[in-house]
């Protein structure tokens, strides 16, 4: 199939950017998003023109790092990564618009490439639990409810790509704490500091300058990991009894 | 977990009660007094109205003589006016707030965008709540506290101490009534979003099934006030009621 493709190119944070034009031939249907972007890719460097600047890492949809707003859908039209994205989702002949995730809280470094280390800001303002080192404790000793269980691993899943962020009109990150803070409220090792977790990932969260939430449901709606709205309850709940 | 290359300084922390959850907390209390207002507010306008001139303003009285002797005159809805008068100041500084926030949170907007999810409602928030205000605002100073007049034919003074009669005389002028149906449709709609978001904000949905409830009551509740309180003024416009 032959697309054209209107990529953001942007030297770096402070210089402009702007939508260039770039059409590609020869595409198969079962390439992934990201490997017809290598194409283009491989084209401009041959031509000694600067390649397209995007991130990756696993290739497998499960490490984040992949972004991109394709057509106005972060990660693209199917509920995945945009690594798991293929190019049958596309037809021949179509025009793509290609952004960056666009939020003050992830600056842009180039091209497409955008800072989300706010997320990590975010963990390290409480995403954890404290635990003492030593000998592992044999894990069964440790009874969770099924219920629970299930719930803390299905949020869990939440792979802190940031494109609830992107989605979000208010550029809110509250999807992601609210994965992360149902995924460690439902187990027995995250009550002890559960009060001050909501407390603090909260108020870093707001320091980053990521939006309020609406509950409007875009988050959740380009969610490759179908984190849902629930989250973003259980979230206040726990601010809201909060006493730190 | 994305990995960076420049790294932002980390920021100074705001208090618990600056933060974005807090500021939707408040929005959501005063949201939740104002649709219990308002409910009742319909209720009282429907009950009364259609028994003709005598019984509504015995009822326009009786507001004003709720708990008497234990209150003074008018003790009641003073009550009522000063809870919603601050509610309205905190509900309109927060949706202040938080749209700023929300403009700052997003300066560079994407060339192409879809939205998926959200329901058309929930576009109206901000503009609607702003035209709510403004109608607010008329409201009161029409009915309340007259010091507009509108159908009046003149005998403005009269009719002032006649809520019945004001009533009647101002929905017999059409643009009048066409500015409280459009104002009737933005509340309607405003409840829509508003309803299920305070829920969702008060963390009351935390599972699939109280998420559909709270998304039915919000339905219901917002079609029963918008369509409750047209019927009077419509009434009167198409001559039900003289
Ligand atoms: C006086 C003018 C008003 C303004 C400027 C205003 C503005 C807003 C805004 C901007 C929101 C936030 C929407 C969101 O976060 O999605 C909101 C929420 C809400 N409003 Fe209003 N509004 C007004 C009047 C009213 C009235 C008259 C009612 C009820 C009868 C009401 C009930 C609600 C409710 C229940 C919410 C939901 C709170 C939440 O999002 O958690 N508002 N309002
Ligand atoms: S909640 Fe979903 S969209 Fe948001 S960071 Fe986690 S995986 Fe990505
Ligand atoms: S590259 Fe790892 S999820 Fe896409």
């Amino acid at each position: 199939m032959n697309l054209t493709l209107k990529i953001w190119r942007q030297s770096g944070p402070d210089a402009q950017g702007e939508l260039v034009t770039y059409p590609v031939n020869d595409v198969s249907e079962d390439m992934s998003f990201l490997e017809m972007l290598d194409v283009l890719n491989e084209d401009l460097t041959a031509k000694d023109e600067e390649p397209v600047a995007f991130d990756s890492d696993c290739r497998e949809g499960i490490c984040g790092m992949c972004s991109l707003m394709i057509n106005g859908e972060a990660h693209g039209p199917e509920v995945t990564t945009t690594c798991q994205l293929h190019m049958r989702s596309f037809s021949d002949g179509e025009t793509i618009t290609i952004e960056p995730w666009r939020a003050q809280a992830f600056p842009l470094v180039k091209d497409l490439i955008v800072d989300r280390s706010a997320f990590d800001r975010i963990i390290q303002a409480g995403g954890y639990i404290s635990v003492k080192t030593g000998a592992a404790v044999e894990a069964n000793n440790l009874q969770v409810q099924k219920h629970k269980a299930d719930r803390a691993f299905d949020t869990a899943t939440c792979i802190g790509c940031g494109a609830c962020v992107a989605a979000c009109p208010n550029a809110s990150g509250m999807l992601f704490l609210g994965a992360k803070i149902t995924h460690l409220g439902e187990l027995p090792q995250g009550q002890a500091e559960r009060d001050s977790r909501v407390v603090k990932m909260i108020n870093q969260h707001d320091a980053e300058d990521f939006g309020g939430c609406q509950n409007l449901g875009e988050c959740s709606a380009a969610c490759p990991k179908e984190i849902p709205l629930n989250v973003i309850s259980q979230l206040n709940r726990d601010f809201i009894k909060a006493k730190s | 977990m994305a990995t960076s290359t420049v790294s932002k300084p980390p920021r100074v922390r705001t208090g618990k009660q600056g933060s974005t959850i807090f500021l939707k907390t408040l929005m959501a209390v005063t949201g939740v007094i104002f649709v219990l207002y308002v409910i009742a507010h319909m209720y009282g306008n429907l009950y009364k109205l259609f028994d003709g001139h005598a019984a509504f303003n015995e009822y326009s009285e009786h507001l004003r003589t709720i708990g008497e002797p234990m209150l003074p005159r008018h003790g009641l809805l003073t009550i009522i006016e000063v809870v919603l008068g601050i509610s309205v100041v905190l509900h309109v500084y927060s949706a202040v707030v938080l749209w700023k926030r929300a403009k700052a949170a997003r300066p560079q907007r994407y060339a192409v965008k879809k939205s998926i999810a959200r329901s058309f409602s929930s576009r109206w928030m901000r503009w609607g709540g702003a035209f709510l205000l403004l109608f607010v605002i008329w409201h009161l100073l029409e009915f309340t506290n007259p010091k507009i007049n509108v159908g009046d034919g003149g005998n403005g003074a009269a009719i002032k101490h006649d809520p019945y009669m004001l009533v009647v005389h101002s929905f017999n002028v059409w643009w009048l009534t066409l500015i409280y149906v459009l104002a009737m449709i933005a509340l309607g709609m405003h409840l829509r979003h508003g309803i299920w978001s305070a829920a969702q904000t008060l963390g009351f949905t935390s599972t699939v099934r109280a998420r559909t409830i709270a998304n039915i009551v919000a339905v219901v509740v917002a079609l029963v006030v918008a369509v409750g309180f047209v019927i009077p003024p419509l009434a009167i416009a198409f001559g039900g009621i003289k």
